[in-house]
């Protein structure tokens, strides 16, 4: 086990596309434990992607079982090879990252979504996942992507929940 | 050496070019910007800058005063204390809305002062229309209580006719 050295903006390598895995293999095992050491490491780090890490293969982990408040969750997951294949809904929160330290900004994220992925060993896993959970997995996938929060970040001045009071009255009047 | 920070407050009626001009000044005379605040309230275009890098207040005032005069804005000058990289991470969000009348602000913000409440971030807008207008403001904030506590404390806010929802800000790292 290792801790892993985490990269940080303006590392350009963070906007790399990562590659699918094909080697489900003792090899990857290895990496991802060193991967959740570092997360664990990571000041109140939720879930990490590969990338982070240097490491460019399509590896997420998220656990979303220690919230202050709980929140509907699977526990710890390794992801190989997510993909999100149903999205619903959205909703504003807020979120931050290891490789950004000292920031944190509002981020519109699906509320619900479907994902299926491998485990380390190459088993399929399909989950639906709603929330928090969603949030998380849509985030650490972005890494995947090459994509980080700060380039999702909305104003402050966005505001669902005024548009939506908007929506409610407007149908109200017509009705 | 520790960087000295002067906050900036510059205010003038809203048009385009206005924040190349003022952070183009800054620029030319070697001064940086930290965190900066911009937007627009009534009309007016309302800044507010940290800036590190000026000899002094009065070489901060000469880099701005050309465009100071040719955007009619005014400037306020602060030295201030702190710096960068002090983020509080806010986690309670206080959402109000309702007809507009005078004290809305004030009758919210008691309520969350006497729980030890400490406001990072609040806007308010006033929307509707001129007859019937409607005051929204938007509090995050932190706090060691639950959400539960400052739900109930706000109840006699509510019962004056203001809606007013309290929700917990779990921010996620990854």
């Amino acid at each position: 086990m290792a801790l892993l050295e985490i990269l940080q903006l303006p590392d350009e390598r963070l906007k790399q596309v990562s590659e699918p895995v094909e080697v489900f293999d003792d090899e990857l095992r290895a990496f991802i434990a060193d991967l959740e050491e570092t997360r664990l490491n990571g000041p109140a780090a939720v879930g990490i992607a590969a990338p982070q890490v240097g490491m460019f293969k399509r590896v997420v982990i998220i656990d979303c079982s220690t919230t202050r408040k709980p929140v509907p969750n699977h526990g710890y997951m390794v992801l190989v090879n997510p993909e999100i294949t149903k999205w619903d809904g959205f909703e504003k929160g807020r979120e931050g990252c290891l490789s950004v330290p000292d920031y944190t900004g509002n981020v519109i994220r699906a509320t619900k979504i479907t994902l299926s992925a491998k485990d380390p060993y190459g088993e399929p896993l399909q989950f639906d996942m709603e929330g928090y959970e969603a949030r998380a997995a849509q985030h650490e996938i972005d890494h995947l992507d090459g994509m980080l929060f700060v380039d999702r970040v909305v104003s402050r001045r966005t505001d669902l929940f005024k548009r939506k009071v908007y929506q409610d009255g407007g149908t109200g009047k017509k009705s | 050496m520790k960087a000295t920070w002067f906050m900036l407050t510059m205010i003038g009626k809203d048009k385009p070019g206005m924040v190349a001009a003022i952070s183009g000044a800054l620029a030319d005379h070697g001064v940086t910007l930290g965190e900066t605040s911009m937007l627009r309230l009534g009309g007016n275009f309302t800044v507010m800058m940290m800036v590190s890098g000026a000899e002094d207040e009065q070489s901060l005032r000469n880099s701005l005063a050309p465009i100071l005069e040719s955007q009619g804005m005014c400037l306020h000058v602060d030295p201030i204390e702190g710096g960068l990289h002090k983020h509080v991470i806010p986690n309670v969000h206080v959402t109000v809305s309702g007809a507009d009348r005078p004290g809305i602000v004030s009758q919210v913000t008691a309520v969350l002062a006497e729980l030890g409440l400490n406001i990072l971030d609040l806007e308010s807008d006033v929307a509707g229309t001129e007859d019937k207008p409607i005051y929204i403001m938007q509090i995050t904030a932190v706090s060691t209580l639950d959400i539960e506590s400052i739900e109930s404390a706000l109840s006699a806010v509510r019962e004056s006719g203001v809606s007013v929802s309290v929700s917990a800000i779990e921010t996620y790292i990854g």
